[in-house]
């Protein structure tokens, strides 16, 4: 067998992007077919219907449920200020009256004679979907969103922190292997996607926060370092949420790896760009990672329908290790066994001979690398 | 149908990922698993029809039954449909399948009291192979608030609605069907259609329970799982759960549609709908239909990538519990694992130094890419130090959840009154556990079986006399489905074919100093060669008997150690062998693991004398 499928990031300097931006729950797509969208611009609104509050009415009032209705100066359906009176008892001369009063601005939904409980529904709360990217509305999905596409540099992170985010990007590095100072990141910083080495530490991140940087990316970071940025462990891969002033990209992985050359070359060639990013990470079925997309100048012509294209392990391919030994290295593919192996652990594998790019032949599971495209 | 008229029966198991076809074929006289075939499932895009895949797995079994029969007739599959009744090497007389496809069935359940109605809603929702996302109690402390946002949020295929015994007060009933009601939750999988409800709580409140419910969601009555505070009906509440599992849950999955008519074998001499089971009910069915039919306890783990579900069968009356550990895991929910064990309990089983953080960055590497294989030794070391941990703790969660029920009177003497818990102790008793059987990748795929056992060992910790097994391919789903139309040919698969045998550990209870004589064990094998020793506390025993093998043993526990014939008392049995052999484990119950450098020393000689990884990382 001369190839093999082989999941791999994905870094080009030129594609063809199609974004989704769909809103959670049905409401009103606010562009039309054919529009020239900015990253910033909304695209599609909705509210969420608001929080309801349950009120033990007939404890308070000190009535039974069942009679609850007869004490009742709103029903179901009407608006409510808040402070207003929802339900009143008449006392006995004039006295022992007692007043239940709003204690939130909203809506009565409903109230129940079984247990005596009012609901009361806040306010409903906007929803709203930005573009992201720039690029042209090619689709609109009929109250629930749009399509856009357009041209653009782009790079798959492998792991993420924080929301989306847009910036001009600086690189702080001059090779894939160098750590910064955190002293190098001043206030001409503010606003901006900085490009920082081979390892991402706490005091990086914290004086990037500090000065207002939007997004950071690394090739990798400490584990302990995410742990104490924010306060926990991360259990399961599902990220993208952490409100951390800032959205971090990582695009090899944890420890201290070099820059993949290629990831480097791109965001060096696109100093200055434009950039959004995010750090939505999920990785079980239907896997998300963090994105760097870089919009390029482009023609409506050149916009064609995607065709995904599946990586491949071929004798001559490139590839980048993905575990130990030698994680972050580079090799070239130099033959594709077809027997299984018994690697180091004893574990029965298929695998992969490869050399290195300083000569050294190795041999490795062939699920422990990516394949790097030309 | 009586199991005779059974002889080609076709079996696949829709996961995630992947589909497993299965055939069983009765051949001489008995049944076996013969052939399988695997392809990629298909329930997403782009060709959003699970039947493709099936059809592909089923063509794989297809050609490697025509080159085992060397038999190029053989044919399972017709103008892309599956030929059933069998006709010569044309076609198979049933067809049966499982599902997980799609992330399962996933349930949200309510009860008055979270440790009563609560806990037995659970226990339905868990028993039927749903993954309960959230249980929601009058008694959870959350304000109402709180939980009704996380109905809403929350978006479950369906909900168990149980609480209260019959005829008890019906108020807080209600009010949790308001809170239902106010959430107006959404079902997960499309919006054309209601919200499944299953009410299983105090028939008095049914009326209010209609009342409150009936417009918003489709509102299913049954029995009351908790009828009163000493008796649990499960039943009524399951069948529901399975019968809207197949109409709603599988009915808007791609493909299932077309799936649900192939699914038939004979029944009562005519052909008939075979429903599709959720892959952790038909696991739970096999592992009940092992326990009936041989009449022992047993107990079933398979840890995955996400999640590692328990599976046991205690008591004389067969009790059936299963647990799901949704982000207990090795791949997607590694850092799970360390984030609830924390490091220094995963690196107490390691026998050799290293740097933390270089381990957690080990560890999260492997969640970011979790296809990865260990190549290096210390990494598979490593990896099966969290496994252990894995197992551990979800095996810890089922014994707190199979319990004997909470709330119960009891009639105590005197001297019962001064022990505080007589109702919701744990049923899991691991001294008269049988049959401990473990699955999932880790387990299945360890490059030594000893280091499965291993595995098995210090996560469960097996008491007195214990089998261990593993079911190398995970063919238990098909199994527990087929046990729908013949319990004969789906024990007998699983007895032949579906686990293989390890041994069999034996583990005096107690604890001592080191060098105390805990166990006199004589050991006569099949060969003529007799294995006596007085073991020490503190040690492990390897002695190799094979598969199907039998060893007749003499064993006298000491020092007040039990091998569950109570303290110093001699047990007298025949061990059963495996693909390891018969472990006796003296390291005393509970472990007690040492600390410092005898540690390292300990757990080297533990490895060394399993041989459960190669001498030079033990040296």
């Amino acid at each position: 067998m001369a190839q093999a499928y082989s999941a791999g990031l994905t870094v080009t300097e030129n594609t063809i992007l199609r974004k989704e931006r769909i809103l959670p729950l049905k409401g009103e797509v606010l562009v039309k077919k054919g529009d020239k969208v900015k990253a910033n611009d909304l695209v599609a609104q909705t509210f969420l219907p608001g929080k309801v509050i349950p009120l033990k009415l007939a404890n308070k009032l000190g009535v039974i449920p069942s009679l609850l209705p007869q004490y009742m100066e709103v029903q179901p359906g009407d608006i409510l200020k808040k402070g207003q009176i929802l339900a009143k008892t008449k006392g006995f001369l004039g006295m022992f009256k007692s007043t239940v009063r709003s204690p939130i601005e909203g809506e009565l939904e409903s109230i129940s004679q079984h247990t005596g409980q009012a609901l009361l529904r806040e306010p409903k709360i906007p929803i709203q979907v930005k573009a992201f990217i720039d690029g042209i509305v090619v689709d609109v999905i009929e109250k629930e969103g749009v399509i856009i596409e357009n041209k653009s540099a782009y790079v798959q992170g492998i792991f993420g922190l924080g929301h989306e985010v847009n910036g001009e990007i600086k690189m702080l590095i001059s090779d894939p292997g160098d750590i910064i100072d955190p002293k190098v990141i001043t206030d001409e910083f503010k606003d901006k996607i900085i490009v920082t080495g081979a390892l991402l530490t706490l005091d990086i991140i914290k004086k990037a926060q500090s000065v207002g940087v939007k997004g950071i990316i690394t090739a990798g970071i400490e584990d302990d370092d995410i742990k104490k940025l924010l306060g926990y462990d991360i259990g399961v891969a599902i990220t993208g949420h952490e409100d951390i002033g800032l959205t971090i990209v990582v695009t090899e992985g944890f420890g201290k790896i070099d820059m993949a050359q290629k990831t480097f070359n791109l965001l060096k060639k696109f100093e200055d760009h434009q950039a959004s990013i995010h750090g939505m990470t999920q990785i079980r079925a239907g896997v998300i990672r963090p994105e760097i997309i870089i919009p390029l100048e482009f023609d409506e012509k050149e916009l064609s329908k995607v065709v995904p294209k599946v990586s491949t392990l071929e004798i001559g391919g490139m590839i980048r290790i993905i575990r130990q030994p030698n994680f972050g290295k580079i090799g070239r593919i130099t033959g594709l066994p077809e027997q299984l192996f018994k690697v180091e652990s004893e574990t029965k594998v298929r695998i992969l001979e490869a050399e290195l790019e300083d000569g050294k032949k190795v041999t490795l599971p062939r699920a422990n690398v990516e394949v790097i495209e030309a | 149908m009586s199991s005779e008229k059974l002889t080609r029966i076709l079996a696949t198991d829709c996961g995630s990922t992947t589909t497993k076809a299965i055939l069983i074929e009765f051949i001489d006289g008995e049944f076996r698993q013969t052939v399988r075939g695997e392809a990629p499932t298909t329930v997403e895009a782009p060709l959003n029809d699970v039947t493709k895949g099936v059809l592909n797995a089923v063509t794989e079994l297809e050609e490697l039954a025509r080159l085992k029969y060397n038999n190029s007739e053989i044919k399972f599959i017709e103008n892309e449909e599956i030929i059933i009744p069998r006709d010569g090497d044309r076609g198979v007389d049933a067809y049966v399948s499982t599902s997980s496809a799609g992330g399962g069935l996933q349930m949200m359940v309510t009860g008055v009291v979270a440790k009563m109605t609560g806990e037995s809603a659970e226990r339905a929702a868990l028993g039927a192979g749903a993954i309960v996302m959230d249980l929601i109690a009058s008694n959870d402390k959350r304000p109402n608030y709180e939980k009704i946002e996380r109905i809403r949020h929350l978006r479950p295929d369906m909900i168990l609605l149980a609480g209260g015994v019959d005829g008890g007060t019906t108020k807080h009933v209600a009010e949790l069907a308001e809170l239902v009601a106010a959430a107006d939750p959404k079902p997960r999988l499309g919006s054309s259609y209601k919200l499944p409800i299953i009410y299983a709580g105090n028939n008095a409140a049914v009326d209010i329970v209609k009342e409150t419910l009936q417009d918003k969601v489709d509102l299913i009555i049954t029995d009351n799982l908790r009828p009163t505070l000493e008796e649990e009906n499960l039943g009524p509440a399951r069948d529901k759960i399975h019968d809207l599992f197949m109409e709603h849950v599988m009915a808007q999955a791609p493909g299932y549609n077309k799936l649900m008519e192939w699914t038939v074998g004979p029944k009562d001499d005519k052909l008939q709908e075979i429903p599709i089971m959720p892959t952790p009910a038909a696991v739970g069915n096999i592992m009940q239909t092992i326990a009936r039919v041989e009449n022992i306890e047993v107990l079933g783990v398979d840890i995955g990538g996400a999640t590692t579900d328990v599976f046991s069968v205690f008591t004389e009356e067969l009790i059936f519990n299963r647990t799901v550990s949704a982000n207990l895991g090795l791949s997607y929910s590694i850092s799970n694992v360390l984030a609830s064990t924390g490091l220094e309990n995963i690196l107490r089983w390691v026998p050799f130094e290293i740097n933390r953080s270089d381990l957690r960055n080990m560890i999260k590497n492997k969640m970011i890419r979790p296809t990865t294989i260990p190549q290096l030794l210390e990494e598979l070391v490593l990896e099966q130090a969290i496994a252990k941990e894995a197992l551990r703790l979800a095996f810890l969660q089922h014994k707190e959840f199979a319990v004997t029920l909470k709330g119960t009177q009891k009639n105590r003497s005197i001297s019962d009154a001064f022990e505080q818990s007589t109702s919701g102790a744990t049923i899991v008793d691991m001294m008269s556990l049988d049959l401990l059987v473990g699955s999932g990748g880790v387990l299945s795929h360890a490059p030594r079986r000893n280091q499965t056992a291993m595995m098995l060992l210090d996560a469960f910790l097996p008491e007195g006399i214990t089998k261990l097994a593993v079911d190398s391919i995970f063919m238990m789903p098909q199994l527990g489905v087929l046990a729908e139309i013949s319990e004969k040919a789906a024990a007998e698969v699983f007895n032949k074919d579906c686990l293989i045998h390890l041994g069999t550990s034996v583990a005096p209870v107690g604890n001592t100093k080191l060098g105390h004589t805990v166990l006199s064990a004589k050991i006569e094998l099949p060969d003529g060669s007799v294995f006596e020793e007085d073991v020490p506390y503190g040690e492990l025993r390897l002695i190799p008997l094979g598969v199907n093998e039998k060893a007749k043993a003499t064993l006298k526990p000491k020092k007040g150690f039990d091998l569950g014939k109570g303290k110093n008392q001699e047990v007298q049995t025949e061990l059963s062998g495996g693909v390891v052999g018969i472990i006796i484990d003296t390291r005393g119950r509970p472990l007690n693991l040492p600390s410092g450098e005898l540690r390292v020393t300990q757990l080297k000689k533990w490895m060394k004398e399993l041989k459960a990884y190669p001498e030079e990382i033990l040296a």
